[in-house]
This record gives structure tokens, C-alpha cells and sequence, in this order.
């Protein structure tokens, strides 16, 4: 017999299951009723609560352009021919070196972590009682871009923010199939492991810059 | 192995606690850390309805998780399968670190960063990997802390909670090469995060605890707020999650309220930085993530607790560490004294199905069953009701034991004790004989009765029994 099976055999004892509870309900119960600017305005305090740098724009390539010149960064790394990636780069001309994530990371290993200086990806949606952004890296904006590099931009339209967890996850249906990695991130990287005291940038990301786009990530 | 078989576990233990209740600095850690956490939860649940209608749908769920656990553990590797993901199963810790090695030494490795996790510790995952000359290093700050200082964690959820900032600026300037003294916290998390940035793009095998492992997708969830996990999880070619078997939860749908009883009730925090969902290994065309994701369920006594009734209710734990941060006892003497990976009430709970009762039958006794930890367990463990249980089993006879080590906190004079009273309580003519002569020798009773007579005045037989008494009074 495999460990396997022994495992399994002592597990298995008669009895029944007690009911499962009623999940959905009880977050639909607990649902507000909610306009987007609201909903806007949880988000953002959750988040800036958690020092991340939050912006509202209907211009995002502009602001971010200037923040990252206020910020004095070298470059920006980029995803593989994304949309918004190439907006950005027909609008950025000389103000800042992109980088584009089109090789797999075996090859770059040691630059992505030492030379990159801040990255931007999208956002899928968001959640406004926790602060938190989706993400749902993929080929083109890999898991690594939202943690390594030092500042990581998130794009977000502002029309994609659902009221907790459990209504991200039902209206968005991810019961029926997962992504290789699914990620929720509330805020910069941190860490109290010592003596209680919170300190940010622990291992991903210093600094989180939410761009929050009220005209959609394109125009 | 990190755990340490004891020969005379009482002794050991009540040697640990003198020692920890002697030092006053250590003391003021822990009741500072235990402080700030226990504001810190109460700041999350000032909605008492709400905190009493979540409890009841966490603990309904792992009950229900674990009453169809062998059928969801299947569903989980058929799932994991499906997506890529290679299962392993372990009876004991050291098949559990048999099975990490044959992947390691497969694929070639020399070291493994490991993110936090308690699983690990539990198994002795380090040291077996040293033994077979592979380097497992602690990226957690925490785990990271306690390991230059070559010492465990004191705490499930923080590990380094038994130190101050003083002690680890001077644990850095000792142990990192070219680092001067800083109490600035800031600083010294910077010297952390240069020192294991450099090992982290030269990981060869990453190592991960779970915190959720949902089996109808087939799906890993990891909670964190330092970026660690991920890097383990994502930067290595190869990733390793060790669980344990009791972690899976049916639906994805039951993910969103233990996460919030989670970290609400462990840090305080209403969320994690991050909360990491891995479902694959790197697909056709990705550009990053793990090639090879491996998952070991480890039993290592869990179903030794699945099997009977009450003790059941142990794996609902979903390792926040509530129960340790209101625990009179635990805030006196700290996590090191009990000796086991798991400290605390949920330690003393958990602790018997992988070590034996023999070797850890004190911890039951180490409470007040004042039942704070009941009050604030996410998922309502009867913590106090199975503390009483493994008191009766460290004291059963042959007869009654039913788990590894029943019976050895057993000892002749006590049964015999016991015995006598039975008797006596049982027969009339016995019991008024005895109360006699208790009650007419009573000037002989001591007067240093031990443990009892260090703060209060010694026990005394009345001269006269109620017997006596109602007679005179008639007569």
C-alpha cells in the first residue's frame, strides 16, 4: 500500500458532514448599496492608509511621466506589447528609458533585479473594503513585474472596483477557470518582524503607485 | 529534526518556564508584542455581529472541509494534476523531507530559499537539507532573524517576537559582514532585503508553506506581507509547497471569509500585502514563474486527531495565532519553553498527534482554562474541552488510551490515591471509619503541605465531622 492510500484509509471514518453555510449570503446580505465615486473613495483611503501612492487622472501617460520624473527614475519596465504599454511608449519619446519584458527571465535574471528601476502593469479590478488591486499576470505583464522592481505602477479603471472578495470572485467568475497566478496586492511590500514596528519595502515593492483612470486605460 | 524527544518531558518543560519567567526583559517582549496584537484584532472587530456571523461561517467550513477531508484530498490531487501540479503524500516528517530532497538532488540544487512557513519547521526541513549538504535559508525577516541568531521561533506568526530591536541591531553588526550598528528599523529591514535580494535571484528551489489549498480549482493560496513568499514562489525554477493534509477547503467561495478571519485575527490587519493564488507551473510562453510546482501533503499525526470525535476540531486551526497572543500563560513564559514547533494553547492541542502525548502531556496542564483562547479562536476550537481531554488521557490507564502516549503522565502514587478515595467514597462503613480517624487525629495533619502551603495557611481535618455534629445537636 502507498502513503497514499494508508493516509486516505485512516481518514476515511463514517459520519456525516455538518451543513455547509450559506457563503453568498451572507455577502449579500452585508452588500451596500454604492455609487463608484464611493466606492472610489473607500478604495483610496484603504490603500493611502497602507502608504501607497494613490492618483486619480484622465491623462495616466502624462502623470505618470511626471511622477517618474519627480521620482528620478532611470527607466520603466514595460510589458510585451500590451496596449496600454505601447500608448505609453508612442507618448514617451525621450523622457524615460521603457523597458519591455519580452525575454523570459532566465536570460535577465540578475538585470530585472539590479537594474530596474520601477514597473507598470495593469490592474484586472479591484476590491474597496481591503484596498486591494487583482492582478492576473500573464505573457505579457509577468508575475515578476509587480515584485521586483523597486516601484511598481498599477494601472486601474476606475469602473472595475467590486465591494469585497467575494464579489470580485463570483462577478468575475473565477470558479471556472484560474490563471497560472492570481494576486491580490493591498499596498507597497512590508514587514513588523521586528519588535512590532511596520516598516515598508521588505522584500517586493517599496512604493505602490495606483493610477486610478476615470476615462479608461486607452483614451 | 527540530523537534526534541523529551526523556522527562515535566521536568524539561517546567525548567523552560522557570528560566523564561526569571528573565524580565524577555517577559517585557512578549507582554508588549501580546499588547499591541490584542489591540490590534480588537481594532478589526469592533462589529461584534459581524465578528459572530464570520466565526460561525470559518468554523462551518473547516468542519465541514474536515468531516469529508479523505474525498476532498482526492479531489484536490486530481485537480492539482490536471493544472501541472506533481502531488506528493508523506506519512512523517521524514518522508515528507525524503520526498523534498529526491526533487532537490533531481534538478540539481544547492540551495533553497523558503518562505515562511511552519510546516517546515515542524518537519525539520533545514536540518535534513543540511545533512544533505543543501542550503535551505530563511527569507521571512523574521525566520531570517531567528536563524542568524541560530535560534526558532518563538511565535507561529512572528517569529522573532522574543527579541528586541537592540538585540537584533546587534545580531546584524555581529553575523553581516560590513554592517555597523543601527537600531533605526528602517534601516536594519534594508539590510535584510539587500542580504536576500542577492540569494533570491540565485535560488535554485523555492519552499512554501499553504495557507488554503482549494480543491475544486485545484488552487495554492499563500498569505504574506513581505514579498518572500512570492519570490520563493515565483524567481526559482522549481517550487516545493509542504502543507499539511488538514489545509484543503472545497470551494474557492470559502476562501474570502477565513482570509478575513485570517489576518484579522493574527495581526490585526484587515488584509495581507499580499495574498498569492498559484494554480500552475509556468505555461508555453510565460515568461517567469516556477517550470516544476510540487505539492507534499504531510500527515504526521493529523489523522491520528481526524480519527477520533473531539480532538477533530484541533484541525480547524487556521494558524492565526489569536489563541497565543490572549494566553495568560503563554504572554509569562514565551514560545521557546514549550519546546515544540507550535507554542501556545493550539500547541498544547496540536502538538500530542506529532511528538506523542508522552512527550508533551505538560502543555495540557500549562493553562488556566480560562478560555480566553476559546473566546478568540477564528474558527471556535473547544481549546479549554480538549486540554481537559488529554489531561484525562496523559493520566489513562491501558484500558482508556486511545492515542501515542496515553497514560505516561501516569504515576503509581497518584493512582493509588485515586483508588483509595474510590473506595472509600463507594462504601459506607469505610468511609465513616476514615472520617474518624481523620477527623480525631487532625492535629497530626502537616503543616508544610507542599506546592499548597507556599502561599496559603495548611489544610486541617475538622475535629468533628458533620456527623458528629447533627448527633450532638439531637441528643
Amino acid at each position: 500500500m502507498s502513503a497514499r492510500e494508508r493516509i486516505l484509509g485512516r481518514l476515511r471514518t463514517p459520519g456525516t458532514a455538518p451543513e455547509m453555510p450559506d457563503v453568498a449570503g451572507w455577502y449579500r446580505a452585508r452588500q451596500r448599496n454604492e455609487t463608484t465615486p464611493e466606492r472610489i473613495t473607500r478604495l483610496r483611503a484603504v490603500l493611502e492608509s497602507v502608504h501607497a501612492e494613490v492618483h486619480e487622472t484622465t491623462d495616466w501617460p502624462a502623470l505618470l511621466l511626471q511622477i517618474a520624473t519627480s521620482k528620478g527614475l532611470n527607466n520603466l519596465l514595460i510589458g510585451d506589447n500590451t496596449p496600454h504599454g505601447e500608448h505609453l511608449a508612442s507618448l514617451a519619446a525621450d523622457k524615460l528609458t521603457l523597458i519591455r519584458y519580452s525575454e523570459p527571465i532566465d536570460g535577465w535574471r540578475n538585470r530585472l533585479f539590479d537594474e530596474v528601476d520601477a514597473s507598470l502593469t495593469l490592474a484586472r479590478s479591484a476590491i474597496a473594503e481591503t484596498g486591494t488591486l487583482i492582478l492576473w499576470p500573464d505573457a505579457s505583464e509577468p508575475r515578476t513585474m509587480s515584485l521586483v522592481p523597486p516601484i511598481h505602477f498599477a494601472l486601474l479603471d476606475v469602473n472595475k472596483i467590486h465591494a469585497d472578495f467575494d464579489a470580485a470572485m463570483r462577478t468575475e467568475n473565477w470558479q471556472a477557470g484560474m490563471p497560472t497566478n492570481a494576486l491580490l496586492i493591498s499596498g507597497p511590500s512590508k514587514t513588523a518582524d521586528i519588535q512590532q514596528t511596520l516598516a515598508y519595502g521588505a522584500h517586493g515593492p517599496r512604493e505602490l503607485v495606483v493610477l486610478l483612470c476615470h476615462t479608461g486605460v486607452l483614451s | 529534526m527540530s523537534q526534541i524527544i523529551h526523556f522527562d518531558p515535566d521536568q524539561d518543560f517546567k525548567a523552560r518556564s522557570r528560566t523564561a519567567v526569571n528573565d524580565p526583559a524577555q517577559r517585557a517582549n512578549f507582554r508588549g508584542a501580546m499588547d499591541f496584537l490584542q489591540a490590534k484584532r480588537r481594532g478589526q472587530f469592533g462589529d461584534q455581529d459581524e465578528l459572530a456571523g464570520l466565526r460561525a461561517i470559518g468554523a462551518a467550513i473547516r468542519q465541514n472541509s474536515l468531516a469529508k477531508l479523505p474525498e476532498l484530498l482526492e479531489l484536490l490531487e486530481k485537480n492539482l494534476t490536471a493544472n501541472g501540479i506533481q502531488v506528493h503524500w508523506a506519512e512523517t516528517a521524514a518522508d515528507a523531507n525524503a520526498i523534498a530532497l529526491g526533487i532537490a538532488r533531481r534538478v540539481g540544487a544547492r540551495n533553497i530559499a523558503k518562505g515562511k512557513s511552519m510546516v517546515s519547521e515542524e518537519i525539520g526541513f533545514n536540518h535534513a537539507m543540511a545533512d544533505a549538504g543543501i542550503d535551505a535559508f530563511e527569507t521571512d525577516m523574521g525566520e531570517y532573524i531567528v536563524e542568524l541568531a541560530g535560534e526558532k521561533p518563538s511565535h507561529i506568526i512572528m517569529p522573532a517576537i522574543h527579541k528586541t530591536k537592540q538585540q537584533i541591531a546587534a545580531l546584524f553588526a555581529e553575523k553581516i559582514p560590513g554592517v555597523a550598528y543601527t537600531e533605526d528599523v528602517d534601516a536594519l529591514i534594508r539590510i535584510g532585503r539587500q542580504v536576500l535580494r542577492g540569494k533570491f535571484a540565485g535560488a535554485d528551489v523555492g519552499l512554501s508553506g499553504v495557507n488554503f489549498a482549494v480543491a475544486e480549482t485545484g488552487t495554492l493560496c499563500l498569505v504574506e506581507n513581505e514579498g518572500n513568499g512570492r519570490m520563493c514562489t515565483t524567481v526559482p525554477d522549481v517550487h516545493i509547497a509542504v502543507t499539511g493534509i488538514e489545509k484543503v477547503v472545497e470551494k474557492l467561495e470559502h476562501v474570502p471569509p477565513l482570509y478575513s478571519l485570517l489576518t484579522r485575527s493574527a495581526t490585526g490587519q484587515s488584509i495581507t500585502t499580499y495574498f498569492n493564488m498559484i494554480s500552475r507551473p509556468r505555461q508555453e510562453g510565460e515568461k517567469d514563474g516556477p517550470r516544476e510546482v510540487h505539492l507534499i501533503l504531510i500527515d504526521n499525526g493529523r489523522s491520528q486527531a481526524h480519527a477520533d470525535e473531539q480532538l477533530r476540531a484541533t484541525l480547524q486551526c487556521i494558524r492565526c495565532g489569536a489563541c497565543m497572543n490572549h494566553c495568560p500563560v503563554y504572554a509569562r513564559i514565551g514560545g521557546h519553553a514549550y519546546g515544540t514547533t507550535y507554542p501556545g494553547p493550539i500547541g498544547a492541542i496540536v502538538s500530542p498527534h506529532m511528538l506523542g502525548l508522552n512527550a508533551t502531556y505538560p502543555l495540557a496542564f500549562a493553562s488556566t482554562l480560562c478560555g480566553a483562547c476559546v473566546e478568540v479562536c477564528p474558527v471556535k476550537i473547544p481549546i479549554t474541552d480538549i486540554l481537559i481531554r488529554l489531561r484525562n488521557e496523559a493520566q489513562a490507564g491501558e484500558e482508556q488510551a486511545s492515542l501515542r502516549g496515553s497514560g505516561a503522565g501516569r504515576s503509581a502514587l497518584a493512582t493509588a490515591i485515586w483508588k483509595g478515595w474510590s473506595l472509600v467514597y463507594s462504601r459506607l462503613g469505610i468511609y465513616r471509619l476514615t472520617s474518624w480517624f481523620i477527623s480525631r487525629g487532625h492535629k497530626l495533619s502537616p503543616v508544610s503541605q507542599g506546592a499548597w502551603t507556599k502561599c496559603r495557611t495548611a489544610l486541617k481535618p475538622a475535629p468533628k465531622r458533620l456527623r458528629d455534629l447533627i448527633r450532638e445537636r439531637r441528643s
